[in-house]
């Protein structure tokens, strides 16, 4: 969905609650014979059998998974694959239960039923092993308040037992912009400072599989897209990523594959085309493309940030369609 | 998968060790109570008191220490109340860290504080007029109590520290530990107290603990009242730490 200048799709995904809005219609009517609206039995022929050492099988594997807090039943069945180097988004509404999926995933709460793999170790018997190969950037920054972004790396690489924890937190702070703020304490940092280092702090050691929860809330748009920039990286590397997020925008920046989770099961799995085709075909309409308050702000703030993005994945941002002359290089 | 218990409490050691560092006010707030207890009972209140002894405040002192710790423990409550909501905690346990370590480091930043914390009630003390004839054996074995105690306290402080609902709520269990002291034989000899009274004074494991600390810190021999004080420390401290064990494990789940 390329759009030039003024002209734009009937489709477009300027806010997010459209698309949202036209998938949950077009899902309960069509989802079915044009997507991965996969049966449990399917999956399970799909999945390439589990080796010794789980090598050939998913990053990232849920089958059936159950949950309830009390009487409140939050999941009822998830199946998902997240094959190895890609990024999946996990989508949701709030309390859809994303979050109670990723921990899950890290070992810090136990489903009541069905299976969950991670790097081959079941997360239920191989907790141990399954807390190597993983890192969790939780949905509320996790970072000590007390200590200084510096610090809080430090203490990570030593519990991670990297050889050389200041060279792996000078690095990481650099490469997240807080090499200045680096010997400051946390609790003078900023939310999206914060966030930045959380996210820093989850890539010491190099873990093969990171899980984000929600990993741009409540960062303005330049941070979000220094965030994006990140995983995009990550996953350049060869790392896995599963990150749920609640913006659709977030999902098709980032990810390979979009899952989305409503009513406590996997509803649609698919790539972003894929789920395109869920919805009508697209009409062309003659619309005086305005500038969102995004683009404005980027234009405004960062020339830098919005370049990023526009590196990242050409064609997609509308952002780009805004150049103000002498503003970009 | 190989766990490293040493480094990784070492490593939260640290970590807990520079907050104390970063606000000493945790010291002082310790210290501010105890050294309040011992102006006004040896300034105000001593003078009416008939203890047999020349000087009161070296009387006086072994309780007041025992104030200390039952003061300082609930930082380890607080402390351990904010790293489970702040999500820091969570974090730690997603990592592929020896688990026993996160609570372990935070008892030894307790051992660490409070032996801080004794040091300047004792040095607050000496100023008054305390004087020891104990010689280095005497105040190694005071320490050792003073450290047993204060870990059997601290397990006590973990189990707050990891249910409460709120800050207030990890904090106040600390109050009868704080006035246990005050129905023993830490301020008034217990042969003054009525029948009932002085049965609990004699039997609560505070009278044992002090009366072992005095009789170190007066040279006096110590005979077997210093096994009761270390039985009512081990057994404390078993219990809470198994206690402690039983919530963490329910948080964790
Ligand atoms: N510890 C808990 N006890 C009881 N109910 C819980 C608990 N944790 C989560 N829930 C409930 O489970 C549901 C799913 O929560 P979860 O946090 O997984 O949702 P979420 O998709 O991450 O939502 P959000 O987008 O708001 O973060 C919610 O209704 C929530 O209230
Ligand atoms: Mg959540």
């Amino acid at each position: 969905m390329q759009r030039h200048g003024a002209v734009s799709t009937g489709t477009g995904t300027g806010t997010g609650t459209g698309i949202r809005r036209a998938c949950a219609r077009k899902i309960r009517s069509r989802a079915a014979l044009t997507l991965t609206q996969r049966q449990p039995s399917t999956l399970a022929a799909m999945s390439t059998a589990p080796t010794p050492h789980g090598v050939h099988e998913p990053a990232v594997l849920l089958r059936g998974l159950t949950k309830s807090y009390r009487d409140l039943t939050v999941l009822r069945g998830v199946d998902l694959d997240v094959a190895r180097g890609s990024i999946v988004a996990l989508l949701g509404s709030n309390g859809a239960g994303k979050t109670t999926v990723i921990k899950i995933l890290s070992t810090l709460l136990r489903a009541d039923g069905g299976t969950a793999r991670v790097n081959g170790f079941d997360v239920a018997t191989q907790g141990a092993e399954v807390r190597g190969s993983i890192s969790l950037t939780g949905q509320f920054a996790a970072v000590d308040e007390i200590l200084t972004g510096r610090e809080n790396l430090v203490l990570m690489a030593r519990l991670r037992h990297v050889t050389d924890p200041g060279v792996v937190a000078d690095d990481l702070l650099r490469r997240f912009s807080l090499a200045e703020a680096g010997t400051r304490r946390v609790a003078t940092y900023s939310g999206g400072m914060r966030r930045r280092l959380d996210l820093a702090m989850s890539l010491v050691g190099d873990p093969p599989v990171i899980f984000l929860d929600e990993p741009t809330t409540g960062l303005d748009p330049q941070a979000r897209i220094e965030v994006w920039r990140a995983v995009s990286e990550l996953a350049r590397g060869g790392t896995t990523v599963l990150l749920t997020t609640q913006h659709l925008d977030e999902a098709e920046q980032l990810a390979d594959r979009i899952a989305i989770l409503h009513e406590g099961r996997i509803t649609v799995n698919g790539t972003l085309a894929e789920l395109r085709r869920l919805l009508p075909p697209a009409e062309v309409e003659y619309v005086e493309k305005q500038p969102t308050l995004e683009d404005v702000f980027l234009a405004v703030v960062g020339a830098d940030a919005s370049g990023h993005a526009h590196r990242d994945d050409p064609g997609t941002r509308t952002s780009d369609d805004l150049t103000t002359p002498g503003e970009r290089p | 998968m190989t766990t490293h218990v040493v480094q990784d409490t070492a490593a939260l050691l640290g970590r807990s060790l520079r907050h104390i560092a970063r606000s000493p006010d945790t010291i002082i707030t310790t210290v501010v109570m105890p050294i309040a207890f011992m102006l006004l009972f040896v300034y105000v209140l001593g003078g009416a008191i008939e203890t047999g002894t020349d000087s009161y405040v070296t009387y006086l002192l072994p309780g007041i220490l025992l104030i200390t710790v039952a003061s300082g423990i609930s930082y380890t409550a607080y402390r351990l109340f904010l790293d489970t909501t702040s999500g820091i905690f969570e974090r730690f346990h997603a990592m592929p860290i020896a688990r026993s370590s996160v609570l372990w480091a935070h008892v030894l930043t307790s051992l660490v504080a409070n032996l801080i914390s004794l040091v300047v009630v004792v040095g607050v003390a000496l100023l008054m007029g305390f004087r020891s004839g104990a010689g280095v054996s005497g105040w190694l074995a005071v320490t050792g109590i003073l450290a047993l105690f204060t870990v059997a306290l601290t397990w006590i402080a973990v189990i707050p520290g990891l249910t409460a609902t709120s800050v207030d709520g990890a904090s106040v269990f600390s109050y009868p530990l704080i006035l246990l002291p005050f129905i023993s034989s830490a301020f008034v000899p217990t042969a003054t107290m009525p029948g009932p009274v002085r049965w609990f004074a004699e039997h609560q494991p505070v009278t044992a603990i002090v009366d072992a600390i005095r009789d170190l810190l007066t040279g006096q021999p110590v005979g077997t009242g210093i096994w009761t004080a270390l039985a009512w420390c081990v057994g404390i401290l078993v219990v809470a730490y198994v206690l402690a064990d039983l919530a963490y494990r329910r948080r964790i789940a």
